[in-house]
């Protein structure tokens, strides 16, 4: 089972320790999306039209970003249930402050960033610093931007997204040769992707990896544990915000835009082989687990499968991942 | 089996949507749908055939009442007699909300403060919001009680369990419900306006005639198992059983924009055209609209409702749709329909008030650009003070 080759990066670890199909590696996400992929294939074939496909992509982006950015705080031992909600919360506060003033787009896009990476810093530093335990300093988190929410706008989201901010979630660069048009989702998505691996290629990637797989281990190593700890809530929360910019660009305002995100990230980040409890999982497979999940549910509705049925396949999917990880590590 | 492990699944999704609703025992009426092609799915077990009937009679019913203030008018009224709750004014007004949780309940509650303005009989309004909780609306109407209201206005939150706390309270003063019923005739008047049926039929009819014969229809509804909703999908079924149309899909959206565009994107992509589109409730329209501009298709016929982004987008677009209204103007009445009933004056019981509908001929009459998007338009409030700042307008 294990492999001799020095690893070459986290994304590496994982393997190198439990083999190329054991828990953490990115293997078994990869053969289930070609197993739906050519189903999907096979139920549409115009799907694999790089139009088709771009657009679906577009779609997947925000779930994508949410994962990667659940990856961080998942690998590190902890839970970001606050996610959904702080979707909501960005998509409502931008509808707010914009009011469909397309001068005030770019303002409130960053009041959008730093507020997402706010919610984040504070999730951090209650988990870190006053050792609340995650589930509860996220969940705690959760309620609280639910009720404000729901205090500030009465229930129902006020004023209007500008065009200019719904661009990113929703247009892209048109007249593109072959490829149609691509969205601006997706480039940004590219970009983040990339920064995630990068950021778990460099040092702080390891001693998150590490802080995850035993923290007393990593503290008594000299790893900053609170520190890179809080820092991956600061990633989460900002994924979230980034998420909530695409998401409110592709769909308008809603008040329902981030309901269940949280629980669906977490979907995508466990069948990307990602473990529970921290340690082992590349953020790779968290982003590749996201795809898989938006094909499992573009599969479903293309079989006709009833909507209700989608979130209890989410459901015995987390059971599943959970399960098999736990016999995987076992053996 | 396998159909016992669906409904326990679709039971527990109801129960984690926390959506309470009443469901009637199942009906002798609901027959399995006359042409099983037409992919509308079985006879919800909310239709009653006898209510169905009812309301698309009413529809064509002539209101009597001023015709400029249809939240005076009454369709086909019996009038009772208040003359045992006339007493000397001013009057304490006191109202129990079931909640603003929505941007329908926020316009109509603007609307119901502004004409509490309107007349200095009243010399004081006091307001319980349940914020969509039973237990609370019910605490908050013995509350009320205790402060020496008038008369009292019910918004009920659900319909069976207010019902013993809106009799309760009928024993004190008298009563006015409005909106969502309750099941006992001890209130002095209900008010709404037609119905889910007349709703629902109005934009299926529509779609009848805009799409061709054989074409593709997708119905968007927001969620099952709610009474309201579920009689305008039912009567919706009626009217496409009974065409040429071809119902591709019948799917739930939660009224999510970003999910409605995305289940819209995937019929799309599944079925290539999609000639019509069929909605329960207007909020997503625009989301479903901008999901064929996105693929870049022809608009289909669209049925939304009136709610001031989709009839903007209409008049812009130029798009081939309709809006049947639930309007927000019902909030008034029953302001207006206390005071009559505190002065002794006769009020009609039912008070059914029409239900407009917003088509290409009299689009230009609602659309309304210094209005928020999500306003409604069919609120009857212009002539209100405070308009529009209040509504958020400029």
């Amino acid at each position: 089972m294990t492999r001799t080759d020095a690893p070459t990066g986290p994304a590496t670890l994982g393997q190198s320790r439990r083999g190329r199909w054991g828990a953490g590696s990115i293997w078994p996400v990869v053969a289930i999306l070609l197993v739906l992929l050519v189903a999907v294939g096979i139920r549409q074939p115009d799907f694999y039209d790089p139009p088709a496909l771009l657009a679906f992509l577009k779609r997947a982006a925000p779930l994508i970003v949410l994962a990667a950015g659940q990856y961080f705080v998942i690998v590190a031992g902890d839970f970001d249930l606050s996610v959904g909600s702080l979707v909501t919360a960005e998509v409502v506060i931008a509808a707010r402050l914009i009011d469909g003033d397309p001068a005030a787009t770019w303002p409130v896009i960053a009041v959008v960033l730093a507020f997402g990476l706010l919610v984040g810093l504070v999730n951090g530093l209650v988990t870190t610093l006053l050792l609340v335990p995650s589930f509860i300093t996220t969940l705690g988190m959760y309620l609280i931007l639910v009720g404000a929410v729901y205090t500030w706008t009465g229930g129902s989201p006020r004023g209007a997204l500008s065009e200019e901010f719904r661009m990113f979630g929703r247009r892209g660069i048109e007249g593109v040769p072959w490829l149609g048009e691509i969205p601006y989702a997706v480039l940004i998505l590219l970009v983040l992707g990339t920064l995630a691996i990068l950021a778990m290629r460099a040092d702080f990637g390891k001693v998150l990896l590490a802080v995850g797989d035993n923290p007393r281990a990593a503290r008594l190593a000299g790893g900053r544990v609170a520190g890179v700890r809080t820092i991956a809530f600061v990633i989460s929360g900002g994924c979230a915000a980034v998420a909530a910019i695409l998401l409110g660009g592709f769909g308008g305002v809603s008040f329902q835009v981030g309901v269940g995100l949280e629980f669906t990230a977490i979907t995508a980040v466990v069948l990307g082989g990602v473990v529970l409890g921290g340690g082992r999982g590349s953020v790779v497979g968290a982003m590749l687990g996201a795809l898989t999940l938006q094909t499992l549910l573009t599969l479903l509705n293309l079989l006709g499968v009833a909507g209700a049925l989608a979130s209890a396949v989410q459901g015995l999917i987390i059971l599943a991942a959970v399960a098999i990880g736990g016999l995987r590590a076992r053996t | 089996m396998r159909k016992r492990t669906v409904a326990v699944l679709a039971g527990t999704a109801m129960v984690l949507a926390g959506c309470s609703s009443d469901v009637p025992a199942g009906n002798p009426a609901a027959t399995a749908s006359a042409d099983a092609g037409a992919g509308t799915g079985e006879t919800s077990s909310f239709f009653v055939q006898a209510d169905y009937d009812n309301e698309i009679a009413l529809r064509t019913a002539t209101a009597s009442g001023p015709a400029d203030k249809p939240w005076e008018q009454a369709l086909n009224p019996t009038n009772v007699d208040t003359a045992k709750y006339k007493k000397a004014g001013p009057y304490n007004l006191c109202f129990s909300n079931a909640g603003v949780g929505n941007p329908w309940r926020q316009v109509g509650f603007k609307n119901m403060q502004a004409e509490v303005k309107l007349h200095p009989e009243f010399k004081s309004f006091q307001v319980a919001d349940a914020e969509s909780k039973d237990d609370k609306q019910i605490s908050d109407i013995n509350d009320l009680l205790g402060k020496g209201c008038d008369a009292l206005i019910v918004s009920p939150n659900t319909t069976a369990t207010l019902t013993p706390a809106v009799e309760q309270a009928c024993a004190k003063v008298p009563v006015i419900v409005f909106d969502r019923g309750v099941n006992t005739k001890c209130p002095v008047t209900f008010i709404n306006p037609i119905g889910g049926y007349a709703f629902g039929a109005a934009g299926a009819e529509f779609l009848t005639e805009k799409v061709k014969p054989g074409g593709n229809v997708l119905a968007l509804r927001i969620l099952p198992g709610v009474d309201v909703l579920e009689t305008r999908w039912a009567a919706a079924k009626v009217a496409f059983d009974k065409s040429q149309l071809k119902v591709v899909g019948v799917e739930f959206t939660d009224g999510d924009a970003a999910k409605t565009k995305t289940i819209v994107s995937n019929y799309l992509q599944r079925f290539g055209t999609i000639d019509g589109i069929w909605m329960d409730a207007g909020a997503t329209a625009v989301a479903a609209a901008e999901a064929f501009e996105d693929a870049g298709k022809p608009f289909p016929a669209i049925v939304g409702e009136d709610q001031q982004d989709f009839l903007r987008m209409w008049q812009d677009r130029k798009l081939t749709a309709v809006a049947p209204t639930y309007p927000t103007y019902q909030w008034r009445t029953p302001v207006i329909a206390a005071l009559k009933i505190l002065k002794g004056e006769q009020v009609p019981s039912p008070w059914k008030l029409p239900q407009p509908t917003i088509t290409d001929a009299n689009l230009s009459q609602y659309v309304d650009p210094s209005m928020p998007p999500l306003h409604y338009a069919m609120c009857g409030c212009s002539d209100l003070p405070g308009y529009p700042g209040e509504w958020g307008g400029k």
